[in-house]
Parts: C-alpha cells; structure tokens; sequence
C-alpha cells in the first residue's frame, strides 16, 4: 500500500513520506491480520487543529532519532467490533478488553513500523501505549505537524494520527535513506 | 482458532507450563487462547518485569512468553535477571519491535527465541517446539486434531 500526499495534504515543513509509509503499511498489514480482511485508506489529511479525539484512543509516544507521537482513534461502537473480532467473542462496549485491545492494536502498528523504520537507519524508543482520555490534544506546530490516515476496515473506520519530527539532523546514510 | 498436536512434558507427559508477562491484558488473553490450542497451561501472569522475577521465583514455569515494552521494567531486562538467577529458564520474547538490534540483545541476555506480535499461532508453535527440544514431545491428545 503506497500513498504519495496531495497538496492539500502538504505543510510548510513536509513530514517526509518515507517515515509515514512504515507506519501505514504496519497498520495495514496488523488490521488485515486482525480483521482477517483487507483494508484500504479512504483519506488521508494534514491535521490543521487541535486534535480532538473520535472515541476509544491509544496514544504512544517515540523518542529517538525521530520524536512524537501516534495515536489510534475509533468511535465507540467500532472500537467494540474490533475488539470482539479480535477476542473471537462479542464484548460489551464497557469492557476493559474493548480499551486494551485498541491500546495493543496501537502497540502492535507502532512496533511493527519502528522495526521497519530502525532497518533504515532510524534508532527509536517506543513508550507504552496509554489510553488518550482527553477531548482534545496539542495543535500541530511547526516542527510536529500531524498527518491523519484514515483506514476503511470491514468493522468501521479507524483513524491514524501521527505527529513526528527529526530530533537531530540525520546522518548522511540516514539522510539517503530518506531523500533529504 | 486451529488446535495444534498438543506439546507436552517429555519428563511426565503433563502439559508444558507457561507463565505470560505483558502489560496489556487483551495480549496475554491472546496468547493464553493460543496456549490451550497447543495442550499447555498457563501457570501465571506478570504485567511487568518486576512481578515476572517473582512469578518466575514462584511458580518455575516450563517456558516463559516475556514481551518487551513494559512499564518498570522492560522485559529485555527481566528475562537477563532471570536467566542469572535459573540458567535452565527458557524465555522467549514476544514483542511488535522486532528489529535486529533488539532481538539480538534478548538473546544475547538469556532469551532462547524471539516472535513479533501480532503472533501468528503456527509461528509461536514451532518455536514452543524448539525451546522446549527434547524436553517436550508433540503428541496427540483426546479431541485435539491438527
């Protein structure tokens, strides 16, 4: 699955989309495993506000090479869906299990991308996933813009939202790398 | 889920006994679903590293499926911690950050295996196979079919 950014879709201080890819190509790869079905991306935008959470939300953050942070973002009843798909039995939408299978749903996408992304050249940490409870989060600003995937799954939509920067110039392999 | 040739004790053919450390709940519910499929037994469960030490201690469990990304103490650390204290542990790592560096620097501090999440049932199977050697024999039990 590669996608290029429209230019709607660009800021003044591009995130590149050689970092973005892993990150799309993971959550692919985990919910099509997950859901046993494919899934396609229905939109993908930069994120001009202040984000503000859909439903059930995991947040993870990254330190490293490249800084920020990631979150998964369902509305309630997708949330449910996904995680009884998962659990192999219908959950109710107060179970706990529905908020911590999105926190590893969101676990398992960042790893899988780090992984791929440290192959590059990039060093990460990744930090716990933790429930994002609040309505809204930071604005993006002007070295941490945020790019919104969003992901047509057979149980609903499931919304991408990543916040990245460079925390130091990279290195010239890492520079080839990624086309600096 | 597919049920797999049960994996039991060469010693006294009782199941293999597994103890699960992963802070999310809905993983160690995963995988507890997929030790059954194989004929096993979970023995315990730890959240993080610090109570993985002490569930380790505890319980002596056969294999132990440590995840990585843990609040305390990560599980790169608790798997080293354990192996000084019973070289004979059989830790296998189970984590969504698979790469080279970190799964050379499990196994360099006492893991014996390494699966990235998500776990596909198969995979984990043949690694309980291996881990396990000629410790644990692969047998056929009543009502489970491969």
């Amino acid at each position: 699955m590669e996608l290029r950014l429209t230019p709607r879709a660009r800021g003044p201080k591009k995130m590149k989309m050689e970092l973005i890819q892993p990150f799309i190509n993971a959550a692919d790869a985990v919910l099509a495993q997950g859901l046993q079905s494919p899934t396609s991306v229905a939109n993908l935008s930069m994120e001009q506000e202040a984000y503000r959470r859909k439903g059930v939300a995991a947040l993870i953050w990254v330190t490293g090479d490249i800084e920020g942070r990631i979150v998964i973002d369902l509305d309630p009843d997708t949330a449910v869906r996904l995680a009884s798909r998962f659990a192999g039995a219908e959950l109710p939408e107060s179970d706990e299990l529905v908020r911590e299978t999105v926190c590893e749903l969101a676990n398992q996408v960042i790893g899988n991308a780090v992984t791929s992304l440290n192959d590059q050249g990039f060093h990460f940490r990744v930090h716990p996933p933790v429930l994002h409870t609040s309505e809204h989060g930071p604005k993006s600003s002007e070295d941490t813009e945020a790019l919104v995937i969003c992901f047509e799954t057979c149980i609903g939509n499931v919304f991408l939202n990543i916040a990245l920067r460079h925390a130091c110039s990279p290195n010239p392999e890492r520079a080839a790398a990624v086309g600096h | 889920m597919e049920q797999f040739v049960a994996v039991k004790r060469s010693k006294d053919g009782q199941p293999v006994r597994y103890l699960v450390v992963d802070d999310s709940v809905f993983a160690r519910k995963n995988l507890a679903r997929m030790i059954e499929t194989f004929g096993g037994q979970v023995a315990g469960e730890a959240g993080d590293g610090m109570s993985a030490i002490t569930e380790y201690q505890r319980l002596k469990p056969d294999i132990v499926l440590m995840d990585i990304t843990m609040p305390q103490m990560e599980g790169i650390e608790a798997a080293e911690k354990i192996v000084q204290q019973h070289p004979e542990a059989r830790i296998v790592m189970v984590s969504s950050v698979g790469y080279q560096e970190n799964i050379v620097a499990a196994l360099q501090r006492g893991a014996r295996h390494f699966v990235q999440k998500p776990v596909k049932p198969e995979v984990l199977y043949e690694v309980i196979k291996y881990v396990m050697g000629e410790d644990g024999t692969a047998a056929h039990a009543a009502g489970a079919g491969s």
